[in-house]
């Protein structure tokens, strides 16, 4: 902007929502040792959530665009990568949880790694909200303590 | 140190456009935001002050003066305006989240006694948000 020597520096959030299910059981644990850990959330039949994926980018504020990223591409991008895949499934149907438990930390690393492939952003940190209660963040290999 | 937060709301008028490109480069990057006539928001800003507690008062700021400093320096300026048009900074910035965010810390530095403005972010809408720590990349 007003400072022509050197670009501002922003962070750029969008949030994200999509509905799936899933089912938090292990084959480590026997069935008993399963309901006791995992409570409700080992039902046999499943449950589900209306997740919220807020994503966070961090980078200079082009001067041409005034943007860290367009907003168009970061919404195609999670579009493809993140709800088509996501949006009313089975998580625990999915690829990435075939050796994981799909509890929301390893959801939100899982949605890092994907995130972290976009190519006109730097990914700072996903958060994300199972419930309006629950909340995780993941900041990958960058630089924690912002909030 | 106490981190503290204070809302404001503005509604504006706003629309994306670089002079430097033609009708159809403004509208594939910017898409429908380049529509000339605009198009507004509801932008909520969240200011977040650093400071230690006054020991008599217990505060880090007044708040009813961080208010009046929003409402002076931010809200009266940018609230049911068309910010291309009638906010300066906007004449030559794109008016997009992250240049409003870069804005309203520039027009807050140093304004805030006894506190060091740590964050501005500003939500042009539930599901986008900028934040802007006052940070340079020099080039």
């Amino acid at each position: 902007m007003s400072n022509s020597s050197s670009s501002p520096i922003a962070f750029l959030s969008r949030r994200y929502h999509f509905s799936a299910s899933h089912r938090l059981h292990t084959d480590a644990y026997d069935e008993q040792r399963n309901r006791d850990v995992y409570g409700k959330c080992n039902n046999p039949h499943g449950h589900g959530h209306n997740y919220t994926v807020q994503v966070t980018f961090r980078g200079p504020v082009n001067a041409e665009t005034g943007m860290v990223c367009n907003l168009g591409d970061l919404d195609a991008f999670a579009r493809t990568n993140l709800l088509e895949p996501f949006d009313h499934t089975n998580l625990n149907t999915l690829k990435c949880f075939a050796d994981a438990v799909s509890t929301t930390e390893n959801l939100s690393i899982e949605v890092q790694r994907i995130f972290a492939e976009f190519p006109y952003a730097r990914l700072e940190r996903v958060h994300i909200e199972e419930t309006g209660n629950n909340s995780f963040d993941c900041t990958g290999d960058s630089t924690p303590g912002r909030f | 140190m106490i981190f503290l937060t204070r809302k404001a709301e503005f509604s504006s008028a706003h629309f994306y456009w670089n002079d430097a490109w033609t009708k159809e480069e403004n509208e594939r990057v910017f898409g429908k935001c380049a529509n000339r006539n605009g198009h507004g928001h509801n932008y909520t800003l969240e200011v977040t002050v650093a400071g230690e507690v006054d020991p008599v008062s217990g505060f880090v700021v007044d708040l009813k003066e961080l208010k009046e400093i929003l409402e002076r320096e931010v809200v009266s300026v940018y609230d049911h305006r068309h910010l291309n048009y009638e906010v300066p900074e906007f004449r030559t910035a794109i008016p997009t989240t992250e240049n409003i965010a870069v804005a309203i810390w520039q027009r807050l530095d140093g304004k805030v006694p006894n506190a060091r403005l740590h964050r501005v972010r500003v939500y042009e809408m539930a599901d986008l948000f900028a934040d802007f720590y006052g940070e340079y990349a020099h080039e």
